[in-house]
C-alpha cells in the first residue's frame, strides 16, 4: 500500500523521482555543498550517488525527505513537490536505511519493524503478519527472531532489520545511506547479492549513497558521480561510466582498472559464445559456468595460459568457448551491458 | 499523659516511665532489647515507619514530576539547563536542618515544611539523570526516527524518554534513598517517621528504641532500592539484551 500520493503503479509500486536543478548552500560557507543537480531516476530503479567526500551525495539523498531543506530548485516524486507535502506524511512513505541502521535499542525487532505501520495506524494483526512477512523476506526467522533486542543480533543482522523497518510499510521510494558501510566485506557482499535479488521482485525506485566506486557499480542501474561542491560530474549506467567516463576526474574516480570493472557487469551467458569444441577436443580446458563475469572469465583463461575457456550450461555440458579475443572484443564494441532483469 | 501513666502503673514492681514494665535488658539498656521492640511494633515503631514510607514517596513522587517536567523542558530548549541546575544545586547544598529552620517561619511545623524540603534534595540528582539520559540516546536512533517520520513529540516519548529509562531509575534510586534517610531529620518539625523514636531515644539514651528506629530506617532504603533495581529490570528488558548498552 504506497503512502505517498499518486505513486506508480507496479505491485508494490514505485515512484519516479526528479532532482530539479537542487541547490544546498549552508549559511557562512561560500560552496554550495549541492550544485544545481538534475537527474531523472525512473521508477523502479536503483540510483547510486557516489563521489568523493565533500561531492553532497549524502546532502542530497536527505534533501529528498527533507532531513535537510533544500535551499533552491525542487525535488519531486512522481510529479508532486517533496516541499508541498506535509513533512510526517511525507517521511512515512519513503523507506529509511542508515548505515549504523539507527534501530531503537529499547524495541525488539518485531517493534523496530512495525514502527511506520503503528504510526499509520495499522492494526496488531496486520502489523504482525507484516512483521513475519517482512522478516522471511529479508532472510531472518520470524519465529526466533522477532522478540531479540537490536543488541542481540550481529552487525548484518542489525541492517537485516534495518532494511525489513524501512520497507515495511510498502514505500515507493527508498533512501539507504551507505546501509552496507559498516559491514564486514564477506557479509556486506551477501548483503548486496540478496538485496539486488529483494529489488527484482520489489522493484522500488532506490537511492543509494556509497563512497565505494565498486559497491556504485554492482549496486546501480545509474550512478550520479558528484565532485567536490555537490557537482553532478556524470550520470549514467555503470556501464555507460566505464566505458567512456565524461571526464578525467571520473576516469579517475573510476579508476585504471575500469575495463576489468566492466568485464565484471557481464556474465558469459550474457554474450555470444563460439560453439563449444567438438567432443573430446576440450579435455582438460577450463571450464566456467554461464553465470562467470567475463573478468573472472579473463582471469581464468590468463592462469591457464591463455587457453580457450569451455563454458558449461546448468545442467554441465558445454554450451560454447570462449576466448581472450573475444573477451577484449566486448570492451571495444561496447557488447558489455548490464545483465537484464532476468528473474 | 505520662504522668498518668505512670500513676496508674504505680502498683507494678519497676516501672520506667513510657517504658511499662520493664524487663532486666531494658532497665540495663542492653544493646537490643527484642521483647521491647516486638511489644512497640504496633504503637511505636510500625506507625513511625509506615509515616516514613509516606513522607518518602509524596517527596519522591512530587520531586520526580518536577524534575522530569523540567528535564524535558530543558532537553528541548537548552538555556534551562542552567538556572534549573544552579537552583537545584543551591538547594542541594543547603544543609537540612538550616533548609527546615529556613521554611518553619513561612510553612509553619508542618508535613508541607517536610516535604518541600525534602523534595528539593531530590531535584538535583533527578534532574541530571533525566537530562543526560535524555542526551544519550543514540544520534543514528533519532536520525532513524527521523528519517521515518515520527514528530517531535512522538519521538520524545517513544525514543527518547524509554531509553533513558536506565538513567532515570538510577536517578530516583539514589533520590530514594537519600530522602529516606533525611526524612529521620524530619522528627525536628513533625512528630512523624522513624526519626521521632530516634529523637526520643537520643533524649532518653534507650538503646533499644534508637537503634530499632534507625535499623528500621536503614532496611527501608536497601528494600526500596532493591525493589527499583527488580522494577528497572522488569521494564527494560532491552538494557540487559546482550550485555551492551
Amino acid at each position: 500500500m504506497p503512502a505517498v500520493d499518486g505513486s506508480a503503479g507496479g505491485e508494490g509500486g514505485a515512484a519516479e523521482l526528479v532532482f530539479d536543478r537542487v541547490t544546498k548552500r549552508y549559511p557562512g560557507r561560500s560552496e554550495p555543498a549541492v550544485n544545481s543537480l538534475s537527474l531523472v531516476v525512473p521508477a523502479g530503479e536503483i540510483c547510486v550517488l557516489v563521489g568523493p567526500s565533500g561531492g553532497g551525495k549524502t546532502t542530497a539523498m536527505r534533501m529528498v525527505n527533507r532531513l535537510i531543506d533544500i535551499t533552491d530548485g525542487d525535488i519531486t516524486i512522481d510529479g508532486n513537490s517533496v516541499r508541498d507535502m506535509e513533512l510526517t506524511r511525507l517521511r512515512r512513505g519513503i523507506g529509511y536505511v542508515i548505515q549504523q541502521v539507527g534501530l531503537f535499542p529499547h524495541m525488539d525487532v518485531a517493534g523496530n519493524i512495525g514502527t511506520v505501520p503503528r504510526l499509520l495506524d495499522w492494526d496488531r494483526a496486520r502489523i504482525s503478519r507484516r512483521v513475519d512477512e517482512l522478516l522471511e523476506l529479508v532472510g531472518l526467522d520470524p519465529q526466533q527472531d522477532r522478540g531479540r533486542y537490536p543488541a542481540e543480533l550481529s552487525g548484518g543482522q542489525r541492517q537485516r532489520v534495518g532494511l525489513a523497518r524501512a520497507l515495511a510499510a510498502d514505500p515507493p521510494l527508498m533512501l539507504m545511506d551507505e546501509p552496507f558501510g559498516a559491514i564486514d566485506p564477506i557479509t556486506r557482499d551477501r548483503l548486496q547479492n540478496e538485496f539486488l535479488r529483494l529489488h527484482r521482485e520489489l522493484r522500488k525506485t532506490v537511492i543509494f549513497v556509497t563512497h565505494d566506486v565498486d559497491e556504485a557499480i554492482k549496486m546501480g542501474d545509474r550512478i550520479a558521480i558528484l565532485r567536490q561542491g555537490g557537482v553532478l560530474a556524470q550520470y549514467a549506467t555503470p556501464d555507460e561510466i566505464l566505458a567512456s567516463p565524461a571526464d578525467d576526474f571520473v576516469a579517475s574516480f573510476v579508476g585504471a582498472d575500469r575495463g576489468l570493472k566492466r568485464l565484471s557487469l557481464t556474465r558469459l551467458g550474457d554474450v555470444e559464445l563460439e560453439p563449444p569444441p567438438p567432443n573430446g577436443a576440450s579435455d582438460g580446458a577450463p571450464t566456467a559456468t554461464e553465470a562467470t563475469s567475463l573478468r573472472d572469465a579473463l582471469s581464468l583463461m590468463l592462469t591457464n595460459g591463455g587457453r580457450a575457456l569451455v563454458v558449461l550450461g546448468a545442467d554441465g555440458r558445454p554450451v560454447g568457448s570462449v576466448t581472450v579475443d573475444m573477451v577484449s572484443a566486448t570492451l571495444s564494441n561496447g557488447g558489455g551491458r548490464r545483465p537484464a532483469a532476468s528473474a | 499523659m505520662i504522668a498518668s501513666l505512670s500513676h496508674s502503673l504505680i502498683t507494678a514492681q519497676t516501672v520506667i516511665p513510657k517504658f511499662g514494665h520493664a524487663d532486666d535488658c531494658v532497665r540495663q539498656n542492653r544493646t537490643f532489647c527484642w521483647g521491647w521492640f516486638s511489644d512497640h511494633w504496633d504503637d511505636v515503631f510500625q506507625p513511625a515507619l509506615l509515616d516514613h514510607i509516606k513522607l518518602t514517596l509524596i517527596a519522591v513522587v512530587v520531586g520526580f514530576a518536577i524534575s522530569i517536567a523540567c528535564a524535558i523542558f530543558a532537553y528541548e530548549r537548552g538555556w534551562f539547563e542552567r538556572p534549573f541546575s544552579v537552583f537545584a544545586g543551591v538547594l542541594y547544598t543547603i544543609p537540612s536542618l538550616a533548609l527546615f529552620q529556613l521554611l518553619v517561619p513561612v510553612t509553619g511545623l508542618t508535613e508541607l515544611t517536610v516535604e518541600v524540603a525534602l523534595v528539593s534534595y531530590t531535584l538535583l540528582i533527578l534532574f541530571r539523570n533525566t537530562l543526560t539520559g535524555l542526551r544519550e540516546v543514540p544520534e543514528d536512533a533519532r536520525d532513524a526516527a527521523r528519517g521515518m517520520g515520527l514528530t517531535a513529540r512522538q519521538m520524545l516519548w517513544r525514543v527518547e524518554v524509554p531509553l533513558a529509562v536506565p538513567a532515570i531509575i538510577a536517578g530516583v534510586r539514589v533520590a530514594t534513598v537519600t530522602v529516606i534517610s533525611l526524612a529521620t531529620v524530619a522528627a525536628f518539625v513533625v512528630d512523624e517517621g522513624l526519626g521521632a523514636p530516634i529523637f526520643a531515644a537520643l533524649q532518653s539514651s534507650f538503646n533499644t528504641e534508637f537503634i530499632a528506629a534507625g535499623a528500621l530506617a536503614v532496611l527501608l532504603a536497601l528494600l526500596a532500592d532493591a525493589l527499583l533495581v527488580g522494577f528497572q529490570r522488569l521494564v527494560t528488558p532491552w538494557a540487559r539484551a546482550g550485555g551492551t548498552r
